[in-house]
Formats: C-alpha cells, structure tokens, sequence
C-alpha cells in the first residue's frame, strides 16, 4: 500500500467564526473553528485547509490566534490562506503554527512573491490557489478556465491550465484548484477542469468547490486524477463524518487513512 | 539544563515540532535554540528542516551548530527530522553537496519519470500525504505504534543507505525507499511525527524516554 488520497475539510473563518457561503457570497455561520477543527481531528481529517475571509483589515489577527490555538492541540498539517500578501505574512502564518500558506490573489498581482516564499521557506510549504471559471460554455469539447481573483469577482485573462504550471515552476508545491461554476453548488467537482490540471502539473492539486455527497469524492479521484479532495458544507452540518467519507472511498478502491 | 534541544538554524517553522513534544512531555524543559552550547548541555537533540538541504547546511554552519550536531549525533539521544535525516548521509543530489557524513549513503531526487503507481496513476513530487511506514528492524521508538502505520510525508527527496543494516523502515512511492534510520543513538525519519496524530505523537513519546546505549555518553 502506498500513499492515501488525502480528505480535507475547508474551513471559511471571518471575525473568529467559521461560515460557508454560496458561489463565495451568503455567508452562513457553522461554528467555532478551534472546536470544529477538534471534531475533524477526531473523526480522521488528513489535513486542515483554513481561508481567511475576513473583508476587513482590522481583525486580520484573529486567525493567527485561531491557528495558535489548533495548532497546540491538533496534531496534523495545517494550511492557512486569505490575505496573504508579502513574505513577512507567510512567515507569521508559519509561526503562528501553519505549515502551509495557500496564496491567491497576490499570487497574479505578483508572481515572485510565490518565488519568494518558496525559496525563504520550501516549497513544501507553499499552496498556490487558484479559483478557476469555465469561459466558452458553448464548445464542451474544447473546454477553457479563467482564472479569477478577489474572492472570485475579479477576471484576470489568465488561462488556468497555463497559470497552474507557471506557479509549478516558481515554486508551487501544491495546487488548491477551486471550480467557481461548482462552488457552494453540491452538483460536484468540475472534473473536466481538475483532470486538465492534475494531467498537466507535477505537484499535488487539491479538488474544491461543489461536493454534495460522498460519490463527489470518489469521482474527482478517479475522474478528476485529484491528489486531494476538499469539502466544506458536507461536513460542517453533520451530514457526513470524515470517517463515513473514507470508508466510501476505500468501498470504491481509493487509498486512503483510517 | 534542558531536557531537549530543537535545533534552530533559521530553515522554517520549527513551532509544529515543539508544540508536539510539550504535549508529551510536559514537564520537560524544551529550548529551540541557535546556541551551541545549549545543544550541547541538552540531555536530547532534535534536529528538524525544511526547504533545501544546502540551504539546510549553510545556514548551520551560520550559526556555528555544525559541531555540536555532530557532538550530539555521537553522545545522546538524537532524532533527525525530513532535512535533519537526509543531512546525516554523505552527500545530496540537491545542490550536489556533501552532509555531515553520519550515515553512509546517499539523498536522491524522486526521477521525474516512471513515478506511475500500481494503478497506472501518476504520483506527483513532493510525496505529500500519508503513506505506510513498513519497519525492517525492532527499535525502542516503534513501541505501542501499530505496524504498518500512517504517517505524514512531504519531501521531493529520498535517501538511500550503502548497506542495509541502518535502514529501520521503508515506504512505496512507487518503489521502496528508505524512511528511517536507526544508528546507535541515533534515530531519524523522513516523515514528520510531529504533524502525524496519534502514531507520530506516540513517536515522540518513545523519544523522549529512549534511553540508548551510548559510546560517549
């Protein structure tokens, strides 16, 4: 037996709390991030992905204090991403307990920061998120993704296939691929999307955005070629366990942690 | 005198492995240090990393803590993690640089060819995740661990011992590669315990109260 597919739970964290919204807006409270992040451990979370949404700048250390937290108790990676836009927040990131810091949208407004951070601190350490857009519904053969920043309002004219393998190049030791047709949805992972990207980089890539049930999972590893699978909603309601989402993947022959 | 030492030479977060250890031991005195002399009146070291192995070496040697690595490697209980295993052997194809030269052996890159799995499915570099460490030698340090247990990785390197006998287990990725070394007092791992829950946190608990033979203790 080799390596597991890796279950990430996502946890959205503005002024303290956790929320999960739709297509990035509706935001709706799910709880306290240092309790959740427990039940997750607990249950057999492979990893933990925080992204700060938090709009203003003035409660910007709330989540490293949250990460203090978690990080003294739960003994698994950590990734941490929203707002992070010079190397000195990757490193207050990593000291506050992080061991991933995943970048977006500085990432576009400034490539050699991901060069940067990954030459001071490893690429291991650092995630480079992308949130992708299908662009020409029409032609469903010849598929295209855009590239997005801001929490997904901003069009960059970037191609995301093309983007995910320079930020692979810089240093990107990982991708966290969002879908933004799928996200908040539950319809599924954009597999067309995940495949494209996960065929093309040498670095692990992360599915997101529109798990609805377990069968999702299983279909953005053997569809999707994901190295990783994330979800938020499915588990913050107490709709499924993280252990309930192994063991459906193993039934489907997917490695994975128990 | 501190109980153990977290050797800091300025290569990443060295936050994860502390926190790890005073949650199984906390009454001990954990100092992450740069000074050599705390090294060296420490009952245990641990050497961590991250990022590049010459990077790794260059700024240990900065900070003048080559020496007493070394001293440590050769006198108490000692235990390398990911960069702090892979810079006890010879030399690395990272950088082409020699190590401290503990562990007779070389540091490999993953080929960026033939990592296809039994599946058919591509593995990507760096190993990040879980994988299986498969033991090949008893050691205090593997008490109350299950056999076969998970632990998690992330590295794009990988070591390779000349002989066998310090190789204390393997994982797959897609071949077998060695994870951990057992040489005296010595005990370094690929995988990082502190970031691997239970197993990893029982890891460090046997670290802590490993009382080896020692030559020069």
């Amino acid at each position: 037996m080799g390596l597991a597919t890796r279950i990430i739970p996502c946890l959205d964290v503005t002024n303290g709390r956790v929320v999960k919204g739709i297509n990035f807006v509706e935001l709706r409270d799910a709880g306290d991030p240092v309790e959740i992040s427990r039940r997750y451990d607990e249950q057999g979370a492979d990893e933990l992905t925080f992204l700060d949404i938090t709009a203003s700048s003035d409660n910007r250390d709330l989540i490293l204090r949250i990460i203090e937290e978690v990080a003294a108790q739960v003994f698994i990676p950590l990734t941490v991403g929203g707002g992070v836009r010079q190397v000195e927040d990757v490193r207050r990131l990593l000291n506050a307990g992080a061991d991933k810091v995943s970048i977006n949208t500085s990432a576009v407004q400034n490539p050699n920061l991901v060069a940067d951070a990954a030459s001071r601190y490893g690429s291991q350490c650092i995630v480079v998120a992308i949130d992708a857009k299908r662009v020409n519904n029409t032609d469903m053969n010849n598929p295209r993704w855009e590239v997005f920043t801001h929490g997904g309002r901003m069009a960059t004219g970037l191609d995301a296939i093309e983007w995910a393998k320079r930020m692979q190049l810089l240093g990107a030791g990982e991708i966290l691929l969002t879908s933004m047709d799928k996200d908040g949805t539950r319809n599924g992972f954009d597999l067309a999307l995940t495949r494209a990207v996960s065929d093309m980089v040498d670095v692990p890539v992360i599915a997101s955005g529109g798990v609805g049930n377990l069968h999702h999972l299983v279909e953005g590893v053997l569809q999707g070629h994901a190295d990783a699978v994330l979800a938020a909603s499915i588990f913050h309601y107490g709709e499924y366990s993280i252990s309930q989402a192994k063991a459906y993947m193993a039934q489907h022959g997917i490695e994975v942690r128990v | 005198m501190t109980d153990i030492a977290i050797v800091d030479y300025g290569m990443g977060n060295l936050r994860s492995v502390s926190k790890a250890l005073e949650h199984v031991a906390p009454a001990a005195s954990i100092a992450v240090t740069d000074d050599p002399e705390v090294v060296r009146k420490a009952g245990r070291v641990v050497v961590p990393g991250q990022g590049a192995m010459p990077d790794c070496l260059r700024e240990l040697d900065a900070r003048g803590l080559r020496d007493a690595v070394l001293e440590a490697a050769d006198s108490k209980p000692f235990l390398g993690i990911c960069i702090g295993l892979q810079m006890l052997f010879e030399s690395s194809e990272e950088g082409d640089v020699k190590g401290l030269g503990i562990v007779a052996g070389k540091v490999l890159r993953f080929p960026s060819t033939a990592m296809i799995n039994a599946n058919g499915q591509k593995l990507k570099v760096p190993h990040m995740g879980w994988n299986e460490v498969h033991r090949t030698a008893e050691h205090a340090l593997w008490k109350d661990i299950a056999s076969d247990a998970r632990f998690y990785f992330v590295h794009s390197y990988y070591v390779e011992t000349t002989n066998p006998e310090p190789a204390a287990a393997y994982s797959l990725y897609p071949f077998p590669f060695t994870c951990a070394v057992a040489k005296d007092n010595i005990f370094a791992v690929q995988f990082h315990p502190e970031k691997s829950h239970e197993a990893g946190l029982t890891l460090l608990r046997n670290f802590v109260q490993w009382e080896p033979m020692l030559r020069n203790g």
